[in-house]
């Protein structure tokens, strides 16, 4: 197995209006993202790669020499990799509201000249389908073999079968679910919280006062991180470990884990938008097709055709396997092609991420059935 | 859990003589999926498996088979009452714990039932047992200590078992190497395909 090399990103920007689920509309905006591999002469080998609450657009290859530049999920998209760019021409796009480059809170606004900021629309999973629908337009691409994502990506997935059919022939759901439990939701609120009640945050508007919500983002991360891991592998990883050997009965960094949260919270902070992460949050929290079709999830899947491969992990408490498989029977109840298994992992909703043998098999040899049908 | 090779099986030409073109199969424990495979290619079936066991997952999906990983021990909640055509149990029946549950959920799910399990009124088990010891044959390829097989019974049991739970078996084949036993069955055959439905 290789890696892809350097790769750069491309920008497309966009004048039509984009009218929002909420009603809001947004009258131009730029979208960036990569691509890997090769385009064939049908155009129908793409593969679209949706991302989590903290990704972006950069998913496999580096952007330089250094090892740390590697996409998101690099392990999982390359030649010869389980999701192969020499099969496959796969693309990874910054969502709207991000803060890598497509047009978010932090972007100008063309009316004002001044960051968005507060005014930023809030947007939907809908909403990101229908401006990746638009991309896929300018790249010429009529229907993806495949559309895939874990967590928050995997609900763009599933919502490109629900929004568009005919343009999506498999969906990876991975690490998904067909809502958030009132759980999750609940930790999303106590992260915006933690952001909306930081002095810095001004109201959004924290661009103009030259400052940035560092505590309340870094405090948001700290609690997200907790609920990605599972309470086995932070123990295996952490144990009770003392920084200093000995109690120091004090609030300085003791135990190993206190260590690793604030340095994760403190990188994290440093380099992503306060504005964006609220955002995210509202997206997951919102996501839910069942909602429009009185709570029947199987109704919302009523128009689709894709064939789907759900996958779930065993220690993922955020994303369960028992939520998986709520999707799993809205599709059996439309009688659509399916296959769920529930890999075996010890490193909870992360584990989507983490190299794992036979994980990587299954979306290989499933990847393998795609590129027959795109061949 | 079961005994799926990668050959065609004897049982699987004969279920699929029971399987009517173009109808909705499940198949419980369904291994690498190749029985699925097998009646899609020659009754274009839409077939979904049921599996525990990683490897056959990711045997199914390699044989393009949809299969849902799962452990029948827990039922079939995943699937709505009447929802298929046929509910398949091959070769999984005696390795079960809970055997009248699964035969309840697969009436619950389809139309009609068919189950295969070695025969173990086979004449060359009993001989095996009045030598004084259990069975080991290419059939039953395990020893005691070592057998998945829990549920070990003979044709005549499974009838009895039917009729005790309202249960009507609709066809009965038993066959040995391939071919039917039609002559003493329980004492000739090797592998029972019994095909029912629900009791009137």
């Amino acid at each position: 197995m290789q890696d892809i090399g350097i790769v750069v990103p491309q920008c497309a920007s966009f004048d039509s209006p984009l009218t929002l689920k909420s009603g809001a509309v947004l009258d131009a905006y730029q979208l960036v993202y990569e691509t890997y591999g090769e385009l064939n002469e049908a155009k129908s080998n793409a593969v679209l790669i949706c991302h989590a609450l903290s990704g972006n657009h950069h998913v496999a290859g580096f952007h330089s020499e250094d090892p740390k530049s590697a996409g998101w999920w690099n392990n999982m998209v390359g030649p010869g990799k389980p999701i192969d760019t020499g099969v496959f021409f796969v693309i990874g796009v910054n969502n709207l509201g991000g803060c890598h480059g497509s047009t978010g809170p932090a972007s100008i606004d063309p009316k004002t000249g001044r960051p968005y900021g507060a005014s930023f629309p809030v947007l939907t999973v809908d909403d990101w389908v229908e401006s990746q629908a638009r991309l896929a337009d300018r790249l010429g691409i009529g229907a993806f073999a495949a559309v895939v994502g874990g967590s928050l990506g995997g609900m763009q997935a599933l919502q490109w079968a629900i929004s568009h059919p005919q343009r999506v022939r498999h969906v990876l759901a991975i690490a998904s679910a067909p809502n958030l439990t009132v759980q999750n939701i609940a930790f999303n609120d106590v992260a915006r919280q933690a952001i909306l009640t930081d002095p810095d945050f001004h109201g959004g508007n924290f661009y103009a006062h030259g400052v940035i919500p560092k505590r309340g983002l870094r405090l948001a991360r700290m609690l997200g991180h907790i609920t990605y891991l599972s309470d086995d592998s932070m123990a295996k990883k952490f144990g009770r470990g003392l920084k200093k050997g000995s109690y120091n009965y004090g609030y300085d960094v003791e135990f190993e884990i206190e260590s690793y949260l604030r340095y994760q919270g403190d990188k994290f902070a440093a380099q992503f938008d306060a504005n964006t992460y609220l955002l995210m949050t509202k997206a997951l929290d919102y996501f839910d097709p069942a909602h429009a079709h009185e709570g029947d999830l199987a109704r919302a899947f009523a128009g689709a055709a894709s064939e789907f491969l759900v996958i779930s992990f065993t220690s993922d408490w955020r994303f369960s396997p028992a939520r998986s498989r709520e999707i799993v029977k809205a599709l059996l109840d439309n009688e659509l092609k399916v296959s769920h298994t529930e890999i075996t992992s010890s490193y909870g909703h992360d584990s989507f991420l983490m190299v794992d043998e036979h994980y990587h098999a299954v979306v290989r040899a499933y990847m393998r059935n795609v590129a027959k049908g795109a061949a | 859990m079961n005994e799926r090779g990668a050959a065609v099986r004897h049982d699987y030409e004969t279920i699929a003589k029971w399987i009517a073109p173009g109808t909705k199969v499940l198949d419980l424990g369904c291994g690498d999926g190749s029985l699925l495979a097998y009646l899609s290619r020659n009754r274009a079936i839409r077939g979904y498996g049921v599996e525990i066991d990683d490897e056959n997952i990711l045997a199914c999906i390699k044989n393009s088979v949809n299969v849902i990983q799962s452990d029948l021990e827990s039922g079939l909640s995943v699937f709505e009452s009447d929802s298929f055509d046929y509910v398949i149990l091959s070769q999984t029946l005696q390795a079960m714990k809970n055997t009248e549950s699964i035969i309840r959920e697969m009436l619950r799910v389809g139309r009609e039932g068919i189950v295969t399990f070695p025969n173990f009124g086979y004449w060359q088990n009993r001989v095996q047992i009045l030598q004084g010891h259990m069975p080991v044959s290419s059939n039953l390829p395990y020893e005691w200590y070592d057998s998945p097989n829990i549920r070990l019974c003979t044709t005549r049991d499974f009838e009895n078992f039917c009729a005790e739970h309202g249960v009507n078996i609709l066809q009965r084949i038993v066959m040995n190497n391939g071919k039917v036993a039609s002559f003493l069955p329980n004492l000739f055959g090797t592998l029972a395909v019994f095909r029912f439905t629900k009791g009137g």
